[in-house]
């Protein structure tokens, strides 16, 4: 029981946890992506689009990849290079994936969508690991993805903060024009920045229909972009506090199918609605975004 | 001003352009989707007030969001506000039952209009006083309504027979009539008009207004005219949240009669795109709101005869709001210098865009 719950937590915690990575890039880069929740639906769809008809897991993952690189370039066209609102650019790009996936899905598999299952991306047991007790299966019976994601935390969080790479995108994250004065190109910083995680956000969408539901349903991300989004917000712009933050609102999504299935008295909406609320209380309670890059969510003009 | 209608029609017509590329990549006809959505929303009698029907919730919902960003305030949570708002009806229409009609609606429309002030002032004040950005937390904001209201069906407000997850249906007196049944016409759309005429004399001329435009336009520098933005902004955020909130209401009264989970079809959202297309004037929100309300309509006309999913409308959405977007910005000239790296010279020196600035 105990074991079940806890390793559905990492499971649960892991397409987050992509995603969040991913934004936490963009979010240093000095630009906030709210289309992070379409670029996972279109990721999702296109990853089990692609290996439905190819057979090939691994050709659906790189359709996946592709689909989230996809949203995410029209993302930074308009943000970066147009200097559009990035909240409003990013909300239509989330009404318009939920739009055309849909419309795809409709057409390519019909309304029932029953011959639309794929095998599941395999579990890899870790030689011996897996066989310490609780242990082992709570951390080392899971498929490649999840291990990939958890390792993905410990090098993101180097690469941002002792790498000239990071060094770079910090810089147009918090002072855009003193990185340009340097000779830094503020505007190919930030396209890496959405393009790298358009990877991740198109694996995060892969994670929930190759490994996690088999199939897709319209809008199956279900929030989790916007999740993930408070993931970045709550683990206060660091890799090891996303990684945190990631396994409390997969734990809370694991307690919450738990309690649906026993039935008890405890709504099981609570646990649904924790990860948004308890976001509200810590922005609330620690005053709001200090921890934030400086230029978040400006557009960067160059004069 | 012939911007103000150009170039949403243009923006309309290479939305139009690029579905039909993707409906002739998915086998569909173009000419009949389209036809079938017009015959859908305007043929008949009953399709045409349907339309109105269907724009109403958007009224509410595009005024709030256009109130809301007039002062550069990203209320994403029209949505969630509207949940609320509904909510709160819901809550109170079944014990009006001893109320005079007249009486009864209104209490229930200033219910709705309460709560969703509620928590649009909650994302308003988290701005204002804690320094929250109001994008997050009317997200955040948005996910907690849906579970309340999903929370609501489920345990306080289950019908007594709890055998389905709906609410106590309201008290008839409570209820919006419909004017020449069988269509559904009812006081909904005409509420929502006058408010839109409120909302452009308030927006437009008053010093009120005069104040949130100067906020849209810069903060920082209205704070040198004496504005008091931290007041100003959590009263519009209420307003807003209130506009959305009596849109839930008037649903509940005039169209569901009761609660029940996933009410909304995503007016807050869709709400931006009629925001958007209105230029943000409340007067142009209502045309805004039918053409979209239209499209709502048409969509399960379109859905019977040419077999292609309802949700193409989102698909119309998102990309009317894109190309709109792409038309305003000032910056089309600097662009191949932005990514050569060479100096760029000409992009500071045009005009700001029509939206208000982050």
């Amino acid at each position: 029981m105990l074991e079940a719950f806890l390793s559905s937590t990492l499971s649960m915690a892991t397409p987050i946890l992509l995603a969040a990575l991913g934004e936490l890039i963009v979010e240093e880069s000095g630009i906030v992506n709210i289309g992070i929740e379409g670029a996972m639906l279109t990721g999702a769809f296109f990853a089990l689009a692609g290996a439905y008809f190819s057979g090939s897991i691994l050709l659906g993952l790189a359709c996946g990849i592709a689909a989230g690189v996809a949203i995410n370039a029209i993302f930074a066209a308009l943000v970066v290079n147009l200097s559009v609102n990035q909240v409003v650019a990013g909300t239509a790009l989330d009404i318009l994936a939920l739009g055309l996936t849909g419309v795809f899905y409709r057409k390519l598999f019909g309304i029932t969508g029953k011959a639309f299952m794929v095998r599941s991306v395999p579990k890899i047991p870790l030689g011996p690991l897996a066989n310490i007790p609780l242990l082992g299966p709570v951390l080392f019976n899971h498929n490649a993805l999840v291990y990939f994601t958890f390792a993905l935390v410990p090098i993101l969080g180097y690469l941002i903060s002792r790498t000239r790479y990071g060094l770079r995108l910090r810089a147009a994250g918090e002072r855009p024009a003193a990185a340009d004065a340097l000779g830094l190109n503020v505007y190919r910083i930030r396209w890496q920045a959405l393009v790298v995680s358009g990877v991740l956000t198109g694996l995060a969408g892969a994670y929930l229909t190759l490994a996690y539901a088999n199939t897709f349903v319209e809008n199956i991300s279900a929030g989790r972009g916007f999740v993930a989004l408070s993931v970045v917000i709550l683990g206060r712009w660091n890799a090891w506090g996303l990684c945190a933050a990631s396994v409390l609102f997969g734990a809370a999504m694991a307690l919450q199918f738990g309690l649906q299935a026993l039935g008890t008295m405890v709504p099981y909406q609570l646990f649904l609605a924790l990860p948004y609320a308890l976001t509200l209380v810590v922005l609330a309670g620690f005053g709001g975004q200090a921890a934030a890059p400086s230029a978040l969510g400006e557009p960067y003009r160059r004069s | 001003m012939l911007s103000s209608v150009a170039k949403p029609a243009a923006a309309l017509t290479l939305a139009a352009a690029l579905i039909s590329v993707i409906l002739l990549a998915l086998g569909a006809s173009p000419i009949g989707v389209f036809a079938a959505l017009g015959e859908g929303a305007f043929g008949n009698w009953y399709a045409f007030t349907d339309t109105i029907v269907k724009a109403t919730p958007l009224v509410f919902t595009g005024l709030a969001v256009s109130l809301a960003f007039s002062g550069a305030l990203w209320n994403i949570g029209a949505d969630g506000q509207l949940t609320i708002g509904a909510i709160a009806a819901g809550a109170i229409g079944p014990w009006l039952g001893d109320w005079p009609h007249s009486l009864a609606v209104i209490l229930m429309l200033t219910a709705g209009a309460m709560g969703g002030a509620i928590w649009g002032g909650l994302a308003g004040w988290l701005r204002a006083r804690r320094d929250v950005n109001e994008v997050i937390a009317t997200i955040m904001l948005n996910f907690v309504a849906v579970q309340l209201l999903s929370w609501a069906v489920h345990g306080p407000l289950m019908e007594p027979s709890r055998a389905y997850p709906t609410s106590s249906p309201i008290a008839p007196a409570a209820q919006l009539g419909f004017y020449f049944s069988p269509s559904r016409l009812n006081l909904g759309m005409l509420i929502a008009v006058v408010l839109a005429v409120a909302c452009y004399v308030v927006l437009f001329h008053t010093s009120v207004g005069f104040e949130l435009r100067a906020m849209g336009r810069n903060r920082r520098a209205a704070t040198f005219f004496r504005i008091r933005i931290e007041r100003l902004t959590i009263l519009v955020m209420a307003l807003s949240g209130a506009l959305a909130g009596l849109g839930g209401a008037v649903h509940v009264s005039a169209i569901t009669h009761r609660l029940y989970e996933k009410l909304s079809p995503g007016w807050g959202y869709e709400a931006i795109a009629v925001a958007l297309v209105a230029r943000l004037n409340p007067l142009g929100i209502v045309a805004a709101a039918l053409f979209f309300g239209a499209l709502d309509n048409g969509s399960q006309a379109m859905q019977r005869s040419q077999n292609v999913s309802p949700v193409l409308v989102q698909v119309i959405q998102g990309m009317v709001i894109i190309f709109l977007l792409a038309f305003d910005t000032p910056l089309w000239t600097g662009l191949r210098d932005q990514m050569t790296g060479a100096p760029a010279t000409t992009a500071a020196a045009i005009a700001a865009p029509e939206l208000p600035d982050a």
